[in-house]
């Protein structure tokens, strides 16, 4: 398959019974993209995801990865009775020493909460400490199931320009999947819509970053007719 | 926009308390707790001394503190407990393996659950001290009818937490391991067997007062060393004090190995401690 790309995939198709969640998809990501994937509930991004993280093995169709891959999901399923930087490391094999966990978790600056339980985190401060773990790795692939869909408003603003700055000083290439189009007009250079199992749009956002909600207003109309909402003319 | 504030969120972090909490919770225990156990003391022995309370139905606290302290004299209480903690102590390391090792079987297994399960389930519902002529026919009256019945006791509340604690390990846990490129072994290492951990303990606690019972009920049917025999010998002689001394260190026995439980369970569940 084609060199160069981070992700190639040709031809993917998963079915669960006789419904097929993806059919015949493609899609090319090249190393350091940004890429946003949105689709209406049950279009099949979160299977895509899976997929790509080897979690689902049971696809037919081909794909290739290049490099390591990391996910945050929504939850940020830390180990409880691991501390924070035991979390951090788990994400490489072998586990390393404490200096590596540090560096990382000061990249999403919650150095200071090293040896706490995860417990004692607030939910936007999981969710950071569940990024230094998939950076950690240096993936070549990031991926991202709705990191932010259960974090508050304010706390959602602040992580989108973490991620921002994370993916700017790593470069990995990031698949992020989310519903909400205003983030993916946000931080992505590509926005694609999937529709029945297949990238029905795509975008190319060429704004300089960082990037304000109405950069790409006229972007942002299509992709929700993509998805089946319609926007009153009246704003 | 104008947000300032890189990823910071916009509440209070939430670290400091963690070394706080812990002093102010070092208090002195309640002493008013104490009240009411040392006025029944104190009637228990009033009753004995105006005789309302005759020595051979119930001999005064004070009596049974000096047998008791005669008896660690003669070394006949020394004896009989380490005679008993033995029994305990082997009875409840054969049951804790078996019900340990049945419960990871059944519960990592899908195979397991089906062939170790049922016949688990089914003897669990037997009255298991009703095994005692069994056990007496099978193993004679020595050593071993006692054991085994302290380790059967044990195996079944083991075997179920376990079991239980396996089967309700969080499947994100298990898939955000996969995802990092964990094995099947290295995530029953690291995610499963510590998911597993608070039940296990929990297991621990129950069949570790079950085998003080076993080994009670062993005790009383026949034996000719140990705590029991101590008490079943006093019975023969009306010796109430001989017979208190001795069930209070049964439950000394059972308070301390529950004691040891609970400090091992604050050791290791640190992590979700409120």
């Amino acid at each position: 398959m084609a060199s160069g790309l981070t992700v190639a995939v040709r031809g993917l198709t998963k079915r669960f019974g006789d419904r097929a969640v993806l059919h015949g998809l493609d899609l090319d990501i090249a190393p350091g993209e940004f890429v946003a994937l949105l689709g209406r509930s049950g279009s099949g991004k979160s299977t895509l995801l899976k997929v790509l993280a080897g979690l689902d093995r049971d696809v037919t169709g081909e794909f290739t990865v290049d490099g390591k891959v990391s996910v945050a999901f929504q939850q940020p399923r830390l180990l409880p009775w691991r501390r924070v930087w035991r979390n951090v490391v788990l994400g490489l094999h072998p586990v390393v020493g404490k200096d590596v966990a540090l560096a990382a978790l000061a990249e999403v600056r919650l150095a200071d909460h090293a040896d706490a339980w995860p417990r004692t985190l607030s939910g936007g401060e999981a969710q950071r400490v569940s990024l230094a773990r998939a950076l950690v790795r240096e993936p070549g692939l990031l991926l991202l199931d709705e990191p932010f869909g259960a974090l508050d408003a304010l706390t959602r603003i602040a992580m989108h320009r973490l991620v921002e700055s994370l993916w700017l000083r790593h470069k990995p290439a990031v698949l992020l999947v989310t519903h909400d189009v205003d983030e993916a007009l946000l931080l992505a250079d590509r926005v694609l819509v999937l529709d029945e199992g297949r990238i029905a749009s795509e975008y190319v956002l060429g704004h300089p970053r960082p990037r304000e909600l109405s950069d790409h207003i006229d972007v942002r109309t299509q992709v929700l007719a993509d998805l089946g909402v319609n926007e009153r003319a009246t704003a | 926009m104008s947000v300032s504030t890189l990823g910071a969120p916009a509440r209070a972090d939430s670290a400091p308390p963690s070394l706080t909490v812990k002093k102010s919770r070092r208090k002195l225990p309640d002493l008013r707790r104490w009240i009411s156990p040392l006025v029944i003391v104190a009637l228990w022995q009033i009753a004995c001394e105006t005789g309302l309370l005759p020595p051979d139905k119930l001999s005064s606290p004070w009596t049974v503190l000096q047998s008791g302290i005669e008896l660690a004299g003669t070394g006949e209480l020394g004896d009989a407990f380490v005679v008993s903690t033995t029994r305990v102590g082997i009875g409840f390391g054969i049951g804790a393996l078996i019900g340990i090792v049945l419960g990871i079987v059944a519960g990592l297994s899908r195979w397991g659950n089906y062939l170790v399960d049922p016949p688990v389930q089914m003897l669990r519902t037997l009255p298991f001290l009703g095994l005692i002529p069994l056990f007496i026919l099978w193993f004679g009256i020595g050593e071993e009818p006692k054991i085994a019945l302290v380790a059967l006791g044990v195996a079944f509340p083991l075997y179920l937490n376990v079991h239980a604690g396996i089967r309700n390990v969080d499947s994100h846990l298990i898939e955000a391991t996969t995802a990092l490129g964990y094995t099947r072994s290295e995530r029953l290492f690291h995610v499963v067997l510590p998911a597993a951990l608070p039940n296990t303990l929990v297991g621990l606690r129950q069949s570790l007062g079950v085998a003080w019972l076993s080994l009670i009920v062993g005790e009383q049917v026949n034996a000719s060393s140990g705590l029991g025999y101590l008490i079943n010998n006093a019975r023969e002689f009306l010796r109430t004090d001989v017979i208190v001394v001795g069930l209070v260190v049964y439950a000394a026995l059972g308070l301390a190995t529950d004691a040891i439980v609970r400090l091992v369970e604050r050791r290791a569940l640190r992590w979700r401690a409120a």
